[in-house]
């Protein structure tokens, strides 16, 4: 019995850590400065291929994984300096700007690095419960958006940075005649949704074959996820990962993973007709 | 009726413009008597993706409303048509394949249109709601190699895509070559002065309005929501009826033809050329067509960054468009050459009040 449950419980931590690793990055994006950074499929790219690349090179797993996220972020704070700050008064052309970025990207790798690259395997170990066996690595990714989730929740509720990040979220003018560096503050909140975005692509990066256009698997799990949680990450995001998990995990067990990504379509769909701005505006109003 | 072809909408209007626009329809149709079949057949290629962009400049540039599904109709109708053309056998059927596979389109629009805008979804949430409904039906489509997957005798095939449906027929005639391009000349001059007519309306002034400011159209008394729809659905429905043609035209369609990067490229065209203007979209579509389709000889993916790039350049050099701002830069050379005769040029500069 136990057994079926923990299956049960291990499906649902699949699927639950891919919606909140894939949109954490978006989703502060977007609750921060309004845009949505349609080249985050791009910077999960871009962490995983450094991850592989750092891995035949021989470093160890976990450093390269961290060094990617970091250079992901790094790229991403350039990103916003050169093209993104431009565009906070326009966030429909932000869009479209990063948009051209995303297009510019994945052609470019697949003419300099071609189709695909040597992968690295999934880490061995997995252990069993009654009858089942699962693989520790998955475990292990559910643990990370767990923590990650964990992270943001101390980084903007806990920190000095997180309180004026949040000033400069509910109101940029007045934050900025009280001193924040509003500019500063969205440089780096871009960076950490890009960084985010790269940890995403390293940590999923043994998983899967790495094409530059893997990042299209990842962005109409993040984009849904998104739609849903509204500008909220941590009462946003995380409420519509679990909920989206649920929905998907169920349809998955039955009918495969693509009646699962479209049912959570679906799903989405009818929410918006109820809920147009996600879960959090009705978490946030029952809070107050 | 007549009298709507020109008005505060569109920019073009008087003698000059519409000599303009003969002379241009004259070589269009000219054309197939100097060049050979092949190059009839590839110009026809261009011709097929222009109603697409017609449609976004409709929903985007008119309507306010950034959709990036026009591919996600444009495989529905695409699919569509083969399945129908399939089915129903060749001969003519394969017209009422093409009308029913865009009316499939329009329905599908309906509905996802309903939801999204009684929701009140806008601005950034249409555009990537629209962009996930279409990726998700590329991977769909993407895993159907198996033979379960049939409608009919139609397989899907995959990734590999479907193929084996007739051409359009009429009788035991097939429309293709220079045949199909007249037809596709003749389809473009209905849209483009159907769609002039539509946006100097009644109806277009409403939509425009809501564009502007939904609020103040919903104050004075409009709905907005049913114009939004239904310019949600006529853009859409052209963008189905690009699908449908060219499905019709290689007799074969393919999921990549619905996911990225095939999903941005209406919005590239529409954007370069300037969304707020029908003719402006309908000559840089063209333009651009032709430029891509020159430079993908050689390597596809070169062009497509250059599609990317061209984006980039668009919106942060001449967010409403290159080319409007050339076509307003002559008009307003033009017009200060021959002060005074206001007739000719068209109120250049009246659709500035914009806000993306």
């Amino acid at each position: 019995m136990s057994a079926e449950v923990f299956s049960v419980f291990y499906q649902f931590a699949d699927v639950f850590a891919f919606l909140i690793l894939s949109a954490a990055g978006l989703a502060i994006v977007f609750g921060m400065m309004g845009v949505i950074n349609m080249a985050h499929g791009e910077f999960i790219m871009c962490g995983a291929y450094v991850t592989v690349g750092l891995v035949n090179l021989g470093v160890p797993l976990a450093i390269a994984q961290i060094l990617a996220a970091v250079t992901a972020g790094l790229i991403g704070v350039l990103v916003e300096f050169l093209v993104v700050r431009r565009f906070y008064k326009r966030p429909l052309d932000s869009l479209l700007a990063t948009w051209g970025l995303s297009l510019i990207v994945t052609q470019s790798m697949l003419l300099i690095v071609g189709s695909a690259v040597r992968g690295i395997g999934t880490p061995e170990g997995s252990f069993a419960i009654g009858g089942y066996t699962f693989s520790t690595y998955r475990l292990v990714l559910f643990g990370c958006a767990v923590a990650v989730l964990a992270g943001l929740y101390i980084i903007f509720m806990k920190t000095r940075f997180g309180v004026i990040a949040r000033a400069t979220m509910q109101n940029a003018a007045m934050a900025k005649a009280l001193g924040a560096r509003t500019g500063r503050i969205y440089a780096i909140s871009f960076g950490i949704g890009t960084g985010l975005a790269g940890l995403c692509g390293a940590l999923y990066a043994p998983t899967m074959t790495l094409i530059p256009t893997m990042g299209a698997t990842f962005v109409v799990e993040s984009f849904v996820t998104v739609v849903i949680g509204g500008a909220n990450v941590l009462l946003g995001t995380a409420p519509a990962a679990v909920f989206l998990a649920m929905i998907r995990m169920a349809l998955n067990a039955s009918y495969g993973q693509i009646i699962g990504q479209i049912g959570m379509l679906v799903a989405v769909i009818l929410i918006i007709r109820v809920l147009p701005e996600g879960l959090s505006s009705v978490l946030v109003r029952r809070g107050r | 009726m007549f009298k709507l072809l020109e008005g505060p909408q569109t920019l073009g209007r008087g003698r000059m413009f519409w000599s303009c626009f003969l002379v241009g329809l004259g070589a269009a149709l000219t054309y197939p008597l100097f060049a050979d079949s092949y190059d009839v057949g590839n110009f026809a290629y261009f011709l097929i993706w222009i109603f697409m962009a017609l449609g976004l400049c409709l929903m985007w540039g008119y309507g306010g409303m950034l959709s990036f599904g026009q591919t996600l109709f444009f495989g529905i109708a695409g699919y569509g048509y083969g399945v129908l053309a399939i089915n129903m056998g060749g001969g003519s059927a394969t017209i009422a394949a093409l009308v029913l596979s865009v009316v499939l389109a329009m329905i599908a629009a309906g509905i996802l249109g309903y939801f999204m805008i009684w929701g009140g979804i806008n601005g950034i949430f249409f555009g990537i709601v629209t962009l996930s409904a279409t990726l998700v039906l590329a991977f769909f489509l993407g895993q159907t190699a198996g033979p379960e997957w049939h409608i009919g005798p139609a397989r899907l095939n995959g990734f590999n895509g479907m193929k084996g449906m007739d051409p359009l027929t009429v009788g035991d005639f097939y429309i293709e070559g220079s045949a199909l391009y007249y037809v596709m000349v003749a389809l473009i001059v209905i849209v483009y002065l159907a769609l002039r007519m539509l946006v100097n309306s009644g109806i277009g002034n409403v939509i425009v309005a809501t564009r502007e400011n939904p609020q103040r159209a919903e104050m004075l008394g409009y709905d907005v929501r049913k114009y939004q729809l239904l310019t949600f659905v006529i853009g859409s429905g052209l963008a189905g009826l690009s699908g449908a043609l060219y499905t019709s035209w290689g007799q074969f369609i393919t999921p990549s033809s619905i996911g990225l990067p095939a999903a941005a490229m209406p919005i590239v065209w529409v954007a370069f050329s300037g969304r707020s203007d029908l003719t402006a979209t309908l000559v840089g579509s063209f333009l651009l067509l032709f430029g891509f389709q020159t430079i993908t000889v050689y390597s596809q993916q070169a062009a497509l960054v250059l599609m990317g790039a061209l984006l980039l350049a668009t919106v942060m050099l001449a967010p409403q468009g290159f080319v409007l701002g050339i076509g307003k830069l002559v008009a307003d050379w033009s017009r200060g050459r021959r002060r005074g005769d206001g007739d000719v040029i068209a109120e250049a500069g009246r659709l500035q009040s914009e806000e993306s």
